[in-house]
């Protein structure tokens, strides 16, 4: 055998050569094209506030990343887009009166603490936006739970009645259940309010017609499956329908708990974040009902603070990943069914 | 005789792009005799044959150039008459070096053959194994298994079902389809020789959807035979080839853990094994040629070829006009678990199916990122692996770890990288990682 020249040599490397040409930065792509008609929606009912956090959390969470790889002497990451959906994500969450400076700090704690320190992009354990949101809602506690003026009370008031709001339908609720007052009858047009997105919460979560639109797509993108969001929702479905059942008079109806706050938001774009729950599918599961379970203990339960718990309910079944993955290993091919 | 779709289905697997019409339609050519043949010593599983030969004899067609050497080891017989120019070392299809003996073919076309078996039907079981054994029949599926050790299952494990493979699951290849449309008796006659030395009841011949001419090809062949025989039409899915997928699809059995496919009572053989089966009993004649899949972007004309063990990959490519371009990648076997080499100077064996070039934008080029937890590759995996965690273990040198998370269970059929965005080498982690384990047990053992 003669050695010869290399630039006659052909690529030696292991197998497989061909590749199936799915790529992270297409899967954060898809997931940003999803995003985009909650996105308009968000510009439509909250006007230059959804502009201007989108912008402001994108344009942080890029400029940490790119700062965090630069300092850690790593290779730089931007392109891969992770960053942008953290910051879309982010922004989505907040309440559209939030002060930029507040926006920018959220940001900063997303992609440096709850990201890059653990090594960036796939080692992260917790969600980096909702970690994000949980930093400001302890640190913010204020412009974090201040709402914009709306009107959706007065459909359960009644035309006329002076019934101008601040709180969120959720917030409503529970100031309702704390108070042991019955709650008014939700009507069916209020409903539909809250399907459209017409009522108050953070930028990106109420339009559920937005958000599904945007599901859709990842659904026949492959990007998602169904196991994550339909054992997440029905979980809230099945509580919601047994705690109303128990007492028809206080309970928050079931429609309304899937509709009025964050929960389609958190079930299709936040629950099923790739690299903090779980891969199998029985473990996919497991996470979803966790995160059903823990929303509707923080919502219902009468000395809880919080009227939302779609955050931290994910927050903390991501703590649980790693040890469902434990306990859901598939069975290996050959081994006792 | 029937067709009946396949009971069951693997569970994971892939879709590549199967690109087998570059070459599906190419009826099989006869190459023209190579000027040097570099015939390997190694064409098979097992310890390389003792050469009998040296460096100046005169050797003819079908001539044992080379003993079995061992029990797990095949004979070698010489592809062509001619002179024995040198043994050397070379480099072989599996990017290995062996030891190979250099023939330069003279013209001459007289053969030496074994005693054909005419009556095979009466003929005993162990002259039959024998025959196959001395012919050098070895799995050509890829493995190169020796067929005799294959049908020498011992009694306490009785074979009822003979699996005939013609999946051809891996994309771009098309030499045992070719064989199923041109040489459907000749197999079929293999297959019953299989049978009949195995005495078992059934036989399958399992076949992808995706091969209809195949399918109908064996239903004709097969057409009027005795016993329970079926042409099990597999989905087409990668990897449907392999035994254990194959075994479970046409069977609904599992090879239990570590087991072989005896203790399921199946064997599975190649079409192509088939066919050498029949050529060493019926003709006498040794393994000592196949056809081969010559395909690819980077390929002027790409064939079918039946070429003689020992034949240079560029005498391969030049009887397919040549080369189209600067191939990237030249892959011994398919774009699935075919093996790279760096030059055309290798030689093909009894186990190569394939000779695959590619340009640089057929293959996949990466700079591999951190594992994103997509969990794509769990759902790929056929074997119930999870190869994303296996990948980060043996990256991080925790054997133990991936030791016990079923490290070795894994076929390196590449269905996880084929489908990881992230770009991760995770079939490269996999061979890093059981060639750590297989030291540190040899290691112990001592």
């Amino acid at each position: 055998m003669k050695p010869e020249s290399p630039s006659d040599l052909y690529i030696v490397s292991s197998s497989p050569h061909t590749h199936s040409g799915e790529s992270v930065e297409r899967i954060m792509l898809d997931v940003l094209i999803a995003l985009a008609p909650a996105f308009l929606a968000a510009c439509w009912f909250f006007r230059l506030e959804a502009l201007r956090l989108t912008f402001v959390c994108v344009a942080a969470c890029l400029l940490t990343e790119w700062l965090c790889r630069k300092a850690m002497g790593r290779a730089r990451a931007i392109s891969d887009l992770s960053a942008t959906v953290t910051g879309v994500l982010l922004a989505f969450n907040l309440p559209p009166a939030l002060p930029t400076w507040m926006a920018v700090a959220g940001s900063v704690f997303s992609i440096a603490i709850a990201k890059q320190v653990f090594g960036g992009l796939g080692y992260n354990p917790f969600n980096p936006a909702l970690a994000g949101r949980a930093f400001m809602l302890i640190s913010f506690t204020g412009a974090m739970t201040t709402w914009s003026q709306s009107t959706w009370l007065q459909k359960i008031a009644g035309a006329g009645a002076d019934a101008v709001t601040t709180a969120t339908p959720l917030g409503f609720a529970k100031e309702a259940l704390k108070s042991g007052q019955a709650l008014p009858v939700f009507n069916t047009g209020l409903l539909s309010d809250f399907f459209i997105g017409n009522m108050n919460g953070c930028i990106g979560e109420t339009s559920a017609l937005a958000l599904l639109l945007g599901a859709a797509y990842l659904l026949y993108r492959k990007v998602i499956t169904w196991h994550i969001p339909a054992a997440y929702l029905l979980t809230v479905l099945a509580y919601a329908v047994i705690l109303s059942l128990a007492s028809p008079a206080t309970a928050i109806p079931p429609l309304f708990h899937l509709l009025s706050g964050g929960l389609i938001l958190g079930a299709f774009f936040m629950a099923t974040d790739m690299v903090t729950t779980p891969v199998t599918r029985r473990g996919m599961l497991i996470f979803g009902i966790g995160c059903g379970i823990i929303t509707m203990v923080i919502r219902t339960v009468k000395t809880g603070a919080y009227p939302e718990g779609v955050s931290f309910a994910i927050l903390i079944m991501n703590a649980f990943t790693p040890l469902i993955n434990r306990a859901t290993r598939n069975r290996v091919f050959g081994t006792k069914k | 005789m029937q067709t009946t779709p396949s009971p069951f289905t693997f569970s994971g697997g892939i879709h590549p792009s199967y690109n087998k019409e570059l070459c599906s339609g190419a009826p099989i050519r006869e190459l023209p005799m190579p000027a040097r043949l570099v015939v390997p010593l190694s064409q098979h599983l097992g310890a390389p044959a003792k050469p009998l030969v040296n460096v100046g004899d005169t050797v003819k067609a079908g001539q044992l150039i080379a003993e079995q050497n061992g029990f797990i080891s095949a004979p070698v017989h010489a592809p062509a008459g001619g002179k024995v120019a040198a043994i050397e070392e070379t480099l072989t299809a599996a990017g290995r070096t062996c030891a190979a003996i250099v023939i330069e073919p003279d013209g001459s076309q007289e053969w030496e053959l074994l005693p054909r078996i005419a009556d095979w039907r009466t003929a005993d079981k162990k002259d039959l194994l024998a025959q196959i054994g001395a012919a050098g029949v070895v799995g050509m599926g890829g493995a190169g298994f020796p067929t005799r050790i294959k049908l020498s299952p011992p009694a306490d494990k009785p074979i009822d079902t003979v699996i005939l493979n013609g999946a051809e699951c891996e994309p771009y290849l098309t030499s045992d389809h070719r064989m199923m449309l041109e040489f459907a008796r000749e197999i079929r006659v293999g297959a019953e020789i299989i049978r009949q030395i195995l005495g078992a009841k059934s036989l399958r011949i399992a076949i992808e959807d995706n091969k209809p001419d195949a399918i109908a090809a064996m239903e004709q062949a097969f057409q009027g035979i005795d016993g329970d025989v079926a042409v099990t039409v597999l989905r087409t899915s990668y990897p449907q080839g392999s035994e254990k997928q194959q075994i479970y699809s046409v069977t609904g059995r599992e090879v239990p853990r570590g087991g072989l496919p005896m203790d399921v009572g199946c064997v599975v053989e190649n079409v192509s094994t088939a066919y050498a089966v029949y050529d060493a009993v019926a003709n006498g004649r040794p393994l000592v040629r196949r056809v081969i899949s010559v395909t690819g972007d980077a390929v002027q004309q790409p064939s079918n070829l039946l070429a003689p063990a020992g034949t240079l990959y560029s005498d391969l490519v030049a009887a397919c006009g040549g080369l189209r371009g600067k191939p990237a990648k030249v892959i011994s076997g398919g774009p699935m678990m075919g093996f790279t080499v760096s030059t055309l100077n290798v030689p093909t064996g009894k186990t190569a199916s394939g000779l695959l070039l590619l340009s640089a934008g057929k293959i996949s080029s990466y700079t591999s990122q951190a594992c994103i937890s997509c969990g794509r590759c769990v759902d790929a995996c056929p074997m119930g692996l999870n190869p994303s965690e296996l990948s980060q273990c043996i990256e991080a040198d925790d054997i133990e770890s991936a030791e016990q998370i079923a490290l070795m269970d894994c076929v390196e059929c590449g269905c996880c990288a084929y489908v990881c965005p992230a770009h991760r080498p995770m079939v490269h982690h996999m061979r890093r990682g059981k060639a750590l384990v297989m030291a540190k047990r040899s290691a112990a053992k001592k």
